[in-house]
C-alpha cells in the first residue's frame, strides 16, 4: 500500500538528512506505529506519505515514495487526497470551516462529489465515530477529544485507504484518548483502513500496533518490524514493556492484559518486599507558613464557571500534580496562582502575598509558570539573548540562566534560535528562564506533551532536584506515568471542583482511568513505577 | 413556519438588514431610528448563532455610541450657528484671517444640537443594521453561496475572518507570558513586543492551514483556464462596483433615480453574465447549499418593503427630526414597514447550533 524505496530527505539549509535510505513497505489494512525520540523525523516521515514533504515543505527527497501505485514525485498532496487522509498534530490548525458538519463535508466538496453522496457519507461517518450529539456544534466549542474525532471524520469522508495521524492522543486526557483510539480501532477493523500514526505516549497505543516503524533520528537507519520485536530493543518503551524486560517475560507483553497473565510469579517474588515502598514527599512541618495557600477560590469566564470553591495548600518540597479532563480547570488554576485570572471570590497567598497584586521582579521571585506552549515565554532570536534578557528581568547576576540551562540540558548550543530547538530543549530553556528568579513555587502546565521517554526522565530528575532543594512544584498534566514517577500528591479537578485530594498512591490507584500500567499489572500489590519494582527486586535478591 | 433548525440563506439576512439600513439613512426622526435599532436588536437576540461572529452586534452598538459622541462633540466645537434658541455658549476662539469660515466654540443653539444628535443616531442606526447582518449571516455560509468564480477570493476573505478571533487569543496568551517573565504588559512597549510574535504565529497558522487544505484536495477540481477565470473575476468586480454606486444612489436623494436604477440593472445583468460563464466550468460541489424558500422570501421581501417605504416617504416632513425639544411626528407608513421587519424573529428557522442542544 505504501512503499518507501531508498528514501533520503534533506531539508534546505541543513547538511545532514533527516531520514536516510529508508526502505519500508506498509501493507494494506495494517496499523503501523511510528516511534522515535523528539525531533527524529517522525513528522517528516508521515508527511512524505502524502507528498507534503517535499511538495509543501521544500527540501529534497531522493528515492521513491509510492502510495497505492501513485508516485508522490508526480502527485502533489491534493492529487492524493482521495487515497491518503492526513490528520495534523493540532486538529484545530487544520480546520477550514466553522461547524462540524461542514468540516466533515469539506474534503468531499473539494473532490467534487455529488451532494447526495456527500449527505450519505456524512451520516455514515457521524455514526461510525459517535458524533451525533455534536454534529451542529461550532468547532471552536468542542473538547480536545471531540476535535480529534471530527478531524479524523473529516478526512475519512473522502474514503481514503490510508489514514495518517500525528500524535493523535498526546494532548488528550486518558478518557478522551481512549475514545479516539476506539474510533481508530473501528476504522481498522470494520473498514480495513491502513493507519500510520506517530505517538510518544506508547503506553496508550503500542498494544494496537501491528508493526512498528522505529525512527532513531540523526540519520540512523529506519527500522520496521512487528511490535514485539521492535519493543525488545527500542530506545523508547512504555512501562509495561520495561516491566516485561525487567522480569524477563517471553513473549514480551505489549498490553496490561498480556502482562497480567504473566505476572503471577513476579507478584509472588515481590510479596516479601511488599512494604519497602519509596517514602514519597518530605516530612511536613505543620507550623511553618504555607508556601501556597488557596482558599475557596472561584473563577468565572462570562457565565461559565471555570473554578468553583477550590481550596488547596502546598508546602516546600512537595510535587503536586493536578489531573482532570480537558477543560476541567487545570490551566485556569495554574493561571490564578500567578494572578492571570480574576477571581470572583476567595484568596490566593503565595509566600504570604497575593500574586494578583504583584508585578515584575516581585512576582517572578515568588512564583514562576511554564505555560503549555513553552515558546510563549521566549521572544528573542538566540538562546544566548534569551538567557541574557532573563538575567536582567530576574535582577540575577549575569550567566545565571545559562548555568541553570546547562544543568537541565547540556546539549543546547547558545547560538541557536529557540524555534529550532527540540521540544525538550525548549522546555528546558523556558524552565531555566523561570528558575533564574529563584521562585520557591514552580508551576508547569502540561510539561510532557511531545516529550519522549528520555527527555521525560530528565525532566523527572530536574523536578526531583527542585523539590529536594526546598522548591514546591505544581504541575497540571494528563500523563499518569509522569504523575506516578514524580508527584507526591495529586488533586483531581472535574468541572472546576476538586473531587479528590490525597497522596499519589491513594488518588490514582483508586481510579481505573488514572492508574499507571505497573499498578494495573501488579494489583492488588501497590507498585507505581518500574523503578520501584526494580529497587524492590534488587533488595530481594 | 419555523420548523427544523437550519441556517437561513445569508443573502436573505443581508437583504433584510440593508432594507432597514436604507430606512435609517433616509430619516432623522429619532422615533423611526429608535424603532430600526430596536427591531435589529430583537431579531439578532432571537436568531443569532452561538459562534464568535454571532456576538459582533454588541461591538457595532458600541461603535455607534462612539460615532454619536464624536459627531456631537466635533459638531459643537466647529459647528455653525443656526439661529434659534441658544442653549449655552462656549468660549470662542478668534481664528486668524486665513482660517476664515472655520469657527471654533461660540453659541450652541437648540436646533443645531438636536440635528447633530439625530445625525449621529442615524449613522449609529445604519451601523446597527450592518452589525445585525454580520452577526446573523455566517461569513463561511456567505462564501458557500458565492458563485464559483469568486470562490478563491472568498476563501482568502473567510480565512482572514476566522483568523481575527484567533489572533486576539494569541495576543492575550503572549501578554500573560510577558507577565510571567516579570515585564510590563501595558503601554506601547507591551503592545509592540507582543505584535511581532502574534504576526509570526498567524503566519505559521496560515501555513498549517494551507498544508491541511492542500492535503484535503483544495484546488483539485479548478481546471479552469486562466483567461476564463480572469474574465469572470473582472465581470464580477465591475458588477459589484456598479451595485455599490447604485446602492449609494439609493441612500442619497441628490443622485437622480434614473441613474441609480440603470446602474443597478446593469450590475444585475453583469452578474448574470458572470454566472453563465462560471457555471460552464465545473469547479466544486457544495454540501447542503442553503435553500432559498419561504423564510428567505419573507425575510428579504420585508427588507425590500422597508426600503421602498423609506424611499417613497423620504420627502415627508414626518421623516425629519424635530428642531425643538418636542415629541417627533409619527410617520405611520414607515413605522409599519419597520414593524414588519421584526417578524423574521419568529418566521425564520432557528440556527442549528442554538436549536439542538
Amino acid at each position: 500500500m505504501i512503499r518507501f524505496e531508498d528514501v533520503t530527505i534533506t531539508y534546505d539549509g541543513s547538511v545532514a538528512p533527516v531520514i536516510a535510505h529508508a526502505n519500508l513497505h506498509i501493507n494494506e489494512g495494517e496499523l503501523a506505529l511510528v516511534v522515535g525520540p523528539t525531533g527524529s523525523g517522525k513528522t517528516t516521515l508521515l508527511h512524505a506519505i502524502n507528498g507534503l514533504v517535499p511538495h509543501f515543505s521544500g527540501g529534497t527527497l531522493s528515492g521513491r515514495v509510492v502510495v497505492d501505485g501513485r508516485d508522490t514525485a508526480t502527485h502533489p498532496p491534493r492529487e492524493l487526497a482521495d487515497v491518503v487522509g492526513v490528520v495534523p498534530q493540532d486538529p484545530m490548525s487544520g480546520f477550514v470551516t466553522d461547524y462540524v458538519e461542514d468540516e466533515l463535508a469539506y474534503g468531499m466538496e473539494c473532490l467534487g462529489l455529488a451532494p447526495s453522496v456527500m449527505r450519505q457519507r456524512v451520516e455514515e461517518i457521524i455514526d461510525l465515530l459517535g458524533l451525533p450529539e455534536i454534529r451542529d456544534r461550532a468547532l471552536a466549542s468542542l473538547s480536545g477529544g471531540q476535535r480529534q474525532r471530527v478531524a479524523i471524520g473529516a478526512v475519512m469522508t473522502t474514503h481514503p485507504r490510508i489514514l495518517v495521524l500525528d500524535e493523535p492522543t498526546s494532548a488528550l486526557d486518558p478518557g478522551a484518548a481512549e475514545e479516539v483510539l476506539a474510533a481508530l480501532q473501528r476504522l481498522v477493523h470494520d473498514l480495513g483502513v491502513t493507519v500510520v500514526l506517530a505517538e510518544h505516549r506508547l503506553e496508550r497505543v503500542v498494544q494496537y500496533a501491528d508493526r512498528i516503524i522505529h525512527v532513531p533520528g540523526n540519520g540512523a537507519p529506519v527500522q520496521i518490524g512487528t511490535a514485539a520485536d521492535i519493543m525488545r530493543t527500542a530506545s523508547v518503551a512504555p512501562p509495561v514493556v520495561q516491566l516485561g524486560r525487567l522480569a524477563g517475560w517471553n513473549p514480551l507483553p505489549l498490553s496490561v492484559r498480556d502482562a497480567r497473565r504473566n505476572a503471577e510469579p513476579l507478584r509472588e517474588r515481590l510479596r516479601s518486599a511488599h512494604n519497602e515502598h519509596r517514602q514519597t514527599g518530605a516530612p511536613i512541618d505543620t507550623l511553618a507558613p504555607r508556601l501556597l495557600d488557596v482558599r475557596s477560590v472561584s473563577v468565572a469566564y462570562g457565565t461559565k464557571t471555570a473554578l468553583d470553591n477550590v481550596t488547596v495548600t502546598v508546602d516546600p518540597g512537595e510535587i503536586l500534580a493536578i489531573m482532570g479532563r480537558n477543560g476541567a480547570g487545570k490551566s485556569t488554576l495554574l493561571g490564578t496562582l500567578v494572578g492571570l485570572h480574576k477571581r470572583s471570590r476567595g484568596s490566593v497567598l503565595v509566600s504570604g502575598g497575593d500574586p494578583a497584586d504583584m508585578r515584575g521582579p516581585e512576582l517572578i521571585s515568588r512564583v514562576g509558570l511554564v505555560p503549555q506552549d513553552p515558546s510563549d515565554l521566549l521572544s528573542r532570536d538566540t538562546v544566548q539573548a534569551e538567557c541574557h534578557d532573563s538575567d536582567r528581568d530576574a535582577r540575577a547576576p549575569r550567566g545565571t540562566t545559562a548555568t541553570i540551562l546547562r544543568s537541565l540540558a547540556p546539549d543546547v548550543a547558545t547560538s541557536q534560535h529557540p524555534r529550532d530547538l527540540s521540544e525538550g530543549q525548549r522546555l528546558a530553556l523556558a524552565l531555566a528562564v523561570i528558575l533564574a528568579a529563584r521562585p520557591p513555587l514552580v508551576l508547569l502546565d502540561e510539561p510532557t506533551r511531545g516529550l519522549d521517554y528520555l527527555t521525560k526522565s530528565r525532566l523527572v530528575e530536574a523536578l526531583r532536584t527542585l523539590a529536594a532543594g526546598g522548591h514546591a512544584v505544581v504541575l497540571a498534566t494528563h500523563d499518569v506515568e509522569l504523575v506516578a514517577e514524580v508527584a507526591t500528591r495529586v488533586i483531581v479537578l472535574a468541572d472546576g471542583e476538586i473531587v479528590a485530594d490525597g497522596t499519589t498512591r491513594d488518588v490514582i490507584a483508586a481510579s481505573p482511568l488514572f492508574a499507571p500500567q505497573v499498578w494495573k499489572v501488579l494489583a492488588p500489590q501497590e507498585w507505581l513505577t518500574v523503578a520501584e519494582v526494580e529497587q524492590a527486586l534488587g533488595g530481594v535478591r | 413556519m419555523s420548523t427544523r433548525p437550519r441556517w437561513l440563506n445569508p443573502f436573505a439576512w443581508w437583504a433584510w438588514a440593508l432594507g432597514l439600513a436604507v430606512m435609517a439613512s433616509r430619516t432623522t426622526n429619532p422615533l423611526v431610528l429608535g424603532c430600526v435599532v430596536a427591531v435589529a436588536a430583537y431579531v439578532v437576540a432571537a436568531r443569532r448563532p452561538d459562534a464568535a461572529w454571532g456576538r459582533s452586534f454588541r461591538l457595532f452598538l458600541i461603535l455607534g455610541a462612539w460615532v454619536i459622541a464624536i459627531r456631537v462633540v466635533l459638531g459643537i466645537a466647529f459647528g455653525a450657528p443656526d439661529g434659534g434658541h441658544v442653549l449655552f455658549s462656549l468660549p470662542s476662539l478668534a481664528l486668524p484671517q486665513w482660517a476664515a469660515g472655520v469657527r471654533f466654540g461660540g453659541d450652541v443653539t437648540e436646533p443645531a444640537l438636536l440635528s447633530l444628535i439625530f445625525d449621529g443616531v442615524r449613522l449609529a442606526a445604519i451601523l446597527a443594521c450592518v452589525g445585525a447582518a454580520n452577526s446573523l449571516a455566517s461569513p463561511s455560509r456567505l462564501l458557500k453561496a458565492t458563485p464559483a468564480a469568486l470562490y478563491e477570493t472568498g476563501v482568502a476573505v473567510v480565512v482572514a475572518l476566522t483568523f481575527a478571533p484567533q489572533i486576539v487569543g494569541d495576543a492575550d496568551r503572549l501578554r500573560s507570558a510577558r507577565r510571567l517573565r516579570g515585564r510590563d504588559t501595558r503601554g506601547i512597549r507591551g503592545f509592540g513586543s507582543v505584535a511581532i510574535p502574534v504576526l509570526e504565529g498567524a503566519l505559521e497558522k496560515s501555513l498549517h492551514l494551507a498544508a491541511a487544505m492542500d492535503s484535503r484536495g483544495y484546488g483539485r477540481m479548478a481546471h479552469t483556464s486562466d483567461a476564463r477565470r480572469r474574465t469572470i473575476g473582472a465581470t464580477f468586480l465591475a458588477a459589484l462596483l456598479c451595485a455599490t454606486i447604485g446602492a449609494y444612489g439609493a441612500l442619497d436623494e441628490r443622485i437622480p433615480t434614473s441613474a441609480m436604477v440603470s446602474l443597478l440593472v446593469g450590475s444585475i445583468a453583469m452578474i448574470a453574465v458572470a454566472f453563465v460563464i462560471a457555471s460552464r466550468a465545473r469547479i466544486r460541489t457544495v454540501y447542503r447549499r442553503d435553500p432559498w424558500s419561504t423564510p428567505e422570501w419573507v425575510t428579504a421581501s420585508f427588507g425590500l418593503a422597508c426600503a421602498l417605504a423609506a424611499i417613497s416617504t423620504a420627502a415627508s416632513t414626518a421623516m425629519q427630526g424635530p428642531t425643538t425639544l418636542s415629541w417627533p411626528q409619527v410617520p405611520l407608513v414607515s413605522i409599519c414597514a419597520i414593524a414588519l421587519c421584526v417578524l423574521p424573529a419568529w418566521l425564520t428557522p432557528i440556527p442549528p447550533d442554538r436549536g439542538r442542544r
